[in-house]
């Protein structure tokens, strides 16, 4: 059974037809070609498939694509603009929030999906904002520091502007 | 540079790369979701690959029928163990592993089968087809049990199940005991724990049956390794092999051997000569482990009044699962390593390695030195305690003095272990705050220690240790070759600023191209801390080899001597008046008559840090350099729910210069973190043999919720050998968290802990048993 859908991909509309239970990070993968979104285990533990569905973040493997029909659905792709980081994947290259890289596409979703919810978070906010996603490499720590110094970077623009 | 700005050569100075926090090189594709893992590749045509896993540990191997799976229609490829001509292991000494068993299965989860198809449903479909015939054998999943009286041996060459027995006697031991005023004994029992990297292991595997080639990407810490072994068991000449290491997601030693799945997908490829890609679940990334074995360690430690150590007796047995994998050297560096972070001069060591009906372990970070690390730092506290000193005093009593060689012949050149006590003491506030906090808290140190690389490779060739090209050609771009596998460590960016550095170019002028066998040098890959050293010291090498022909080339433009032209990066000179010449021009100079210029650095071990000879196996723990770390830890315990709660922990840690002091501080917090989770929450548990924690959450790997603030010093004990300095980062400050927070456990409870991890039931049970103890106490 195959199902049609129309959402919103990092600001493009599309059509789609997709099997019932293809779930959203196979379809951005597999189907689209989108492959900076990861999967790190096998559902629901590690956070690396983090997109936002409507500005919320939310796990991809955990998400049917089926039922994304009339969502905006946002991946890491779509945060670059004019070939420039965004404040939040700057905050994560210059502070090392990423090591490895493999948790970071679904950290920065994370991240953008918080701060778009609470532009100041102090320490404990980001914490639990980013809760549902692993780091192995990290400590964390220097995750916290680059959500921290994106959000800086973020209200001094607006300060600016 | 702009061509049309005259250069003020008075303004050019060398640009200063080492010693610079830097972020990643390859950073940006990270955050962007453009760096590419083995998984993201993807290949249009390429076959879904599965394995098919033992349903039990321990088999005699009947038949395996794959003839119904083989008929159904969209099974491009099936292998068996068959398919393979030989078998595979890390270390010469113990390839005793098919990639896909043969004759017997080990343990539950091994490989009996594996499928190619069109798609998931298909391979499952065809999995689910395959009969497996066994007849059950004895199966043992402790090390008690595997070498009780009458066992079946798992490997015929191993009547008794012990994989490797090491034992040394060094000094004298009992002559220590005797001279010391108090001997103590504690036994202490780790976990296994696994590494669970983010990224699961992946292979894609592309056979061209045209030219017989084989193209194959795999998520590994050690791509030549991968080479030698697709040569081994597929009986391919290694030069029709190709091996890529992409982007891969963690690594912490669960892929410092060659894995199943490379091979596997290298085998279906070749069958259908077709493209195979295998992404494992997570729950077979947990039976592909290779993690730290379950370790139980017997020490028995002699101490003078003032805290000097007399005589050490260890005794560990680590159950390893069910082939040898790393599991001789884990049980040699445990042997190595126990005491000689401290000046010891009478050690005594009886290690035993057992076979179990387990997954295999393998090399975890920090490889065979945590485990010892936590018995030895526990009991050593303790007897502090007992003698009434203060834990840092008995440690500052047993400082080596560099230069020196240790009771087992390790070269110790570099020694910043005093001032990393004496930071942590006081960034801590020890003095003032131990014994004074509130009820329920505590502060316990430990301290810890690595090596940075083993002075003697695994596989010995002949060659070199290390290798990197630097290619210079028309367009004035350097790039860096090695094969050197960038695994999140940040090893591309260290070796791209130990050639900037020398060259004295701004970083932005290096690219690195790592880990492709078919451009770069052969490398022997990314574990015991060996890149940063070894690579660093070549990339070294390699610079100032392309830079001494770049000068030379500036001298005959100029009409001077080498030796009198000066580098300033971007330009070089002879005589502080001169204009000089631009390095564009001086490239164009150099590749006069010689077109592009590849430049070569090497790099060797010194014999006199091969480990001597004391004893069988002598040569495990030998590194030009170790690296050391001192940390304090803080901990609040919550009274009713036993519940640890970590509030900081202050850790500094001799690395020597550290040439990027960012990521140097990334990998300490990250080694801290790692030694959290196993002493605190990781466990990887069985049942008859069947992994019950093969996901993230029954395994819990600590979250960010429950991660303290880690507050991080650098020491800079300037190596003489190593790469301006340097040592290494990213092992030595996991061990010392383990005995550091059960010191502080002991400090706010008085209660001994040798049992890791400390879950918040154990530790419960643990704090009823003592209320239930002194309640006796009062009613007798
Ligand atoms: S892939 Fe792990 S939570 Fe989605
Ligand atoms: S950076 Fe490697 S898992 Fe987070």
């Amino acid at each position: 059974m195959k199902n049609f859908i129309s959402m919103t991909l990092n600001g493009r509309s599309r059509d789609d037809a997709v099997p019932g239970n293809m779930l959203l990070v196979d379809f951005l993968r597999e189907t689209v070609g989108m492959t900076g979104t990861k999967i790190g285990c096998d559902g629901g533990e590690c956070g690396c498939c983090t997109v936002l569905i409507d500005g919320k973040p939310r796990h991809a493997c955990l998400t049917l694509a089926a039922s994304c029909d009339g969502t905006e659905v946002e991946t890491i792709e779509s945060l670059e603009t004019g070939g420039r980081l965004s404040a939040i994947q700057r905050g994560f290259h210059e502070k090392l929030g990423a090591q490895c890289g493999f948790c970071t596409p679904g950290m920065v979703m994370a991240a953008e999906g918080l701060l778009r919810e609470n532009a100041n978070p102090n320490e404990d906010e980001i914490r639990q904002g980013m809760a549902a996603n692993i780091c192995r490499c990290t400590g964390y720590v220097k995750i916290i520091e680059s959500v921290q110094a994106a959000a800086e970077e973020i209200a001094s623009k607006e300060d600016a502007a | 540079m702009n061509e049309t700005m005259p250069i003020d050569p008075e303004k050019v100075e060398p640009v200063k790369s080492v010693g610079v926090p830097m972020p990643l090189v390859d950073g940006p594709e990270k955050v962007s979701g453009k760096a590419n893992y083995t998984a993201d590749f993807m290949e249009l045509d390429a076959l879904v690959g599965r394995i098919l896993r033992s349903p039990v540990a321990h088999a005699e191997i009947l038949s395996i029928d794959t003839a119904a799976a083989e008929a159904l229609p969209g099974v491009e490829a099936l292998v068996t163990g068959a398919d393979f001509v030989g078998q595979f292991g890390v270390l010469p000494i113990a390839r005793t592993e098919w990639p896909i068993a043969r004759d017997r299965v080990r343990y539950r989860g091994e490989p009996i089968a594996a499928v190619a198809a069109i798609d998931v449903e298909t391979a499952q479909k065809a999995l689910d087809l395959i009969e497996f015939e066994y007849t059950e054998l004895p199966a043992y999943f402790t090390a008690d049990d595997a070498i009780a009286e009458g066992v079946t041996p798992l490997h015929e060459k191993r009547p008794n199940n012990v994989e490797r027995h090491v034992e040394y006697d060094l000094g004298e031991v009992d002559k220590g005991f005797e001279d010391a005023d108090l001997i103590r004994e504690g036994t202490y029992d780790c976990a296994e724990v696994c590494q669970v990297q983010t990224e699961p292991h992946a292979a894609l595997a592309a056979y061209d049956g045209e030219r017989d080639q084989l193209t194959v990407h795999a998520s590994t810490q050690v791509p030549y390794y991968v080479h030698l072994m697709l040569e081994q068991t597929l009986g391919m000449p290694k030069s029709k092999i190709r091996v890529i290491k992409p982007h891969i997601g963690g690594g912490f030693g669960s892929r410092t051997e060659c894995l199943h799945v490379e091979l596997v997908a290298s085998a279906l490829a070749r069958k259908c000569n077709g493209t195979v890609r295998i992404i494992l679940s997570r729950e077979e990334t947990f039976v592909t482990h290779r993690g730290r074995p379950e370790q139980k360690t017997t020490l028995k430690i002699g101490m003078s009044k003032d805290g000097r150590i007399t005589a050490v007796d260890t005794t560990t047995t680590q159950h390893g699962g069910a082939y040898a994998g790393y599991g001789t050297v884990t049980i040699l560096y445990s042997g190595s390593m126990v005491f000689a972070l401290y000046d010891i001069q009478n050690a005594r060591y009886n290690g035993y390695r057992v076979l179990t009906n387990t997954p295999p372990c393998g090399a975890f970070r920090g490889h065979g030195t945590v485990n010892v690390r936590f018995a030895f730092e526990s009991l050593m506290d303790d007897m502090a305690t007992e003698l009434g000193l203060d834990p840092f005093e008995v440690r500052r009593k047993n400082l080596l003095k560099a230069p020196t060689f240790t009771a087992n012949d390790l070269m110790v050149n570099s020694y910043g272990l005093p001032e990393c006590l004496d930071i942590v003491e006081k960034a801590s506030g020890w003095k003032d705050r131990k014994g004074k906090l509130e009820p329920y808290r505590g502060l316990g140190i430990a301290c810890s220690h690595y090596v940075s690389g083993a002075s003697k490779p695994v596989n010995w060739t002949g060659e070199p240790h290390a290798t990197v090209n630097i290619k210079l050609d028309f367009d004035g771009s350097l790039t860096i070759l090695t094969g050197a596998p960038e695994i999140g460590q940040g090893s591309s960016t260290i070796l791209t600023q130990c050639v900037a550095e020398v060259l004295g170019l701004d970083v932005t002028r290096i690219r690195i191209l790592t880990s492709d066998s078919l451009v770069t040098p052969k490398d022997n890959g990314a574990y015991s801390s060996r890149v940063t050293y070894m690579v660093g010291n070549a990339a070294i090498d390699a610079a100032t080899n392309l830079k001494a022909i770049l000068t030379e080339a500036a001298a005959r433009k100029m009409d001077v001597q080498p030796e009198d032209v000066e580098c300033l990066g971007e330009v070089y000179r002879a005589g502080s008046q001169d204009q000089g010449m631009t390095f564009e021009e001086v490239v164009i100079a150099a590749l006069e008559g010689t077109g592009t210029i590849t430049a070569r650095g090497n790099f060797d071990t010194i014999p006199e840090s091969w480990g001597g000879d004391k004893y069988r196996g002598a040569a495990i723990g030998g590194s030009m350099a170790f690296s050391y770390a001192a940390q304090v830890v803080e901990i609040a315990i919550d009274p009713d729910t036993a519940d640890i709660h970590v509030e900081k922990v202050w850790v500094a840690h001799d690395c020597g210069k550290a040439l990027n002091p960012l990521s140097v501080e990334g990998q300490i917090e990250g080694s801290v973190w790692m030694g959290m989770g196993q002493a605190m929450t990781e466990e990887t548990r069985y049942h008859n043999g069947l992994g019950i924690t093969g996901n993230m959450l029954d395994y819990r790997v600590p979250t960010i919720i429950e991660s303290p603030p880690i507050e991080t010093h650098i020491v800079e004990s300037i190596d003489p050998h190593g790469p301006f300095g340097a040592k290494e980062a990213g092992e030595a400050s996991l061990a010392g968290f383990l005995p550091a927070l059960t010191n502080a456990i002991a400090d706010a409870l008085d209660i001994r802990v040798s049992e890791l991890p400390i879950t918040p039931d154990r530790l419960m049970e643990i704090m009823e048993d003592k209320k239930k103890e002194a309640s006796k106490k009062v009613d007798a």
